[in-house]
């Protein structure tokens, strides 16, 4: 018991907080990112341009379909073999969002496809361009009712962050490690601690996401 | 490519074998598991629903590799000596029940409330039904989501290289630190990855829209 009072230490916890302070700008960044070139690359697959929208379908599914941690590896270790050297900040921010904007690019383009097909048709027999009427009455619409799922990848987002721990990215399983690092005894204590504030972030988000499908549905 | 796929080709197999071992052990138990608290979560009785509930949003909530260096780190200190490859799979397996508990409780839902009440009004128990009536029907609808559950296990079983599980991800490490060749290290790697991803995930999209 004695040892859980010392881990729980207001210097511990404050280290710990930096580190979820971390997780939680990291996510917050690559997934505004991820929604901007995943929304670009969902319509480009959406608007069956010749050749591209292929191209772009082929390279969204194999991203879909590799580890995450693979792409952190590649990132942060492959790069610098390309000549490009990103730090570790950039490096997780870098592989969360090339992986992040393939899984919102699909989402983005089911959305799409859920709207029904009569509103682009009324929206160009009101004399709108085929591009008017996606950016401004398709696009609304679509991402309306996809909110509840990006939400909730926003949840997988902050959860993957902690695979970054792999490339030293100072987050909350990061600072846990440090912490325990110096102290066997602490082990317990942390990683209790961190599952604690890994579900109340994600739960609320969760919970979030949940009121919002109800709302907008 | 070519130097990396030669050389290391017993790795790059030993590899896969582990990732495949490690994903279908997590599929089969998890697929179980969650079955037993989607169940739990229609049950008529309050406490099993809430404990049901507990256990898909507690799992659901907490990241991958917590739950699998808890396993790997804490289990040896105060249980038992187990090895990465066991810790990694025990920790996939509680991870992955948890989504797949929520999608079998999705499944039942489903199913029509009539064909419950039809079995029970021919004389069947409650488990009669839910086993012979209900679960078959659900498990058919959720196909799909549960062959996605499968593509997001190999990719997830990826954290067996934290806690040496001697997985694809692990020896793509090993082979780029042997080889020095980091970026084809990781590119075959990705493609013995993609090699079991993608056609599974083609296949899921084709009975998706068979089945809708």
């Amino acid at each position: 018991m004695q040892n859980f009072i010392d881990a729980y230490s207001w210097i511990n916890i404050r280290f710990l907080l930096e580190g979820l302070w971390v997780t939680v700008e990291v996510s917050v960044v690559s997934i505004i990112a991820s929604f901007i070139i995943g929304s670009v690359l969902g319509v480009l697959r959406y608007v069956k341009i010749k050749y591209l929208s292929a191209v772009v379908g082929f390279i969204v599914d194999i991203v879909r379909n590799l580890p995450l941690i693979l792409i952190i590896f590649f990132t942060y270790f492959g790069l610098p073999h390309l000549g490009f050297k990103p730090g570790i900040i950039f490096a997780a921010v870098l592989a969360m969002t090339i992986f992040e904007s393939a899984m919102l690019a699909e989402i983005i383009r089911s959305g799409i496809l859920a709207v029904d097909y009569g509103q682009m048709e009324g929206a160009r027999a009101n004399g709108m361009s085929y591009m008017q009427a996606l950016w401004h009455i398709i696009f609304p619409q679509a991402i309306k009712k996809t909110i509840p799922t990006i939400v909730s990848q926003f949840i997988s987002l902050i959860k993957d962050t902690s695979l970054a721990t792999i490339i030293v990215l100072p987050e909350l399983l990061n600072h846990a490690q440090i912490i325990y690092g110096q102290n066997s005894s602490y082990i317990l204590p942390m990683f209790l601690m961190i599952a604690v504030m890994y579900f109340i972030i994600c739960y609320a988000l969760s919970v979030l996401s949940r009121v919002l499908d109800k709302r907008l549905a | 490519m070519v130097y990396i796929l030669t050389h290391y080709w017993s790795e790059l197999i030993q590899g896969l074998g582990y990732t495949l071992l490690s994903s279908l052990i997590a599929l089969v138990f998890s697929t179980a598991i969650g079955t037993m608290f989607a169940i739990f979560e229609v049950l008529p009785n309050k406490a099993m629903r809430i404990i049901g509930r507990i256990y898909i949003e507690i799992f659901r909530n907490i990241p991958l590799l917590v739950i699998a260096m808890f396993f790997y780190v804490i289990i040896p200190m105060y249980v038992a000596k187990i090895d990465g490859f066991t810790a990694g799979t025990i920790g996939l397996t509680i991870y992955t029940s948890s989504f797949i508990a929520e999608t079998v409780r999705a499944g039942i839902l489903s199913v029509d409330t009539g064909q419950m009440e039809g079995a029970r009004a021919n004389g069947m128990t409650y488990w009669q039904a839910m086993s012979k009536i209900v679960l078959p029907q659900a498990f058919k609808i959720i196909i799909p989501p549960l062959g996605n559950q499968f593509i997001n296990l190999v990719k997830n079983s990826s954290v067996l290289a934290f806690v040496a599980g001697f997985d694809l991800m692990y020896q793509a490490n090993s082979i780029a630190s042997l080889s020095l060749d980091t970026i084809n290290s990781y590119v075959v790697v990705g493609v013995f990855y993609l090699i079991i991803t993608l056609p599974l995930s083609y296949y899921m999209r084709h009975l998706e829209k068979k089945l809708a």
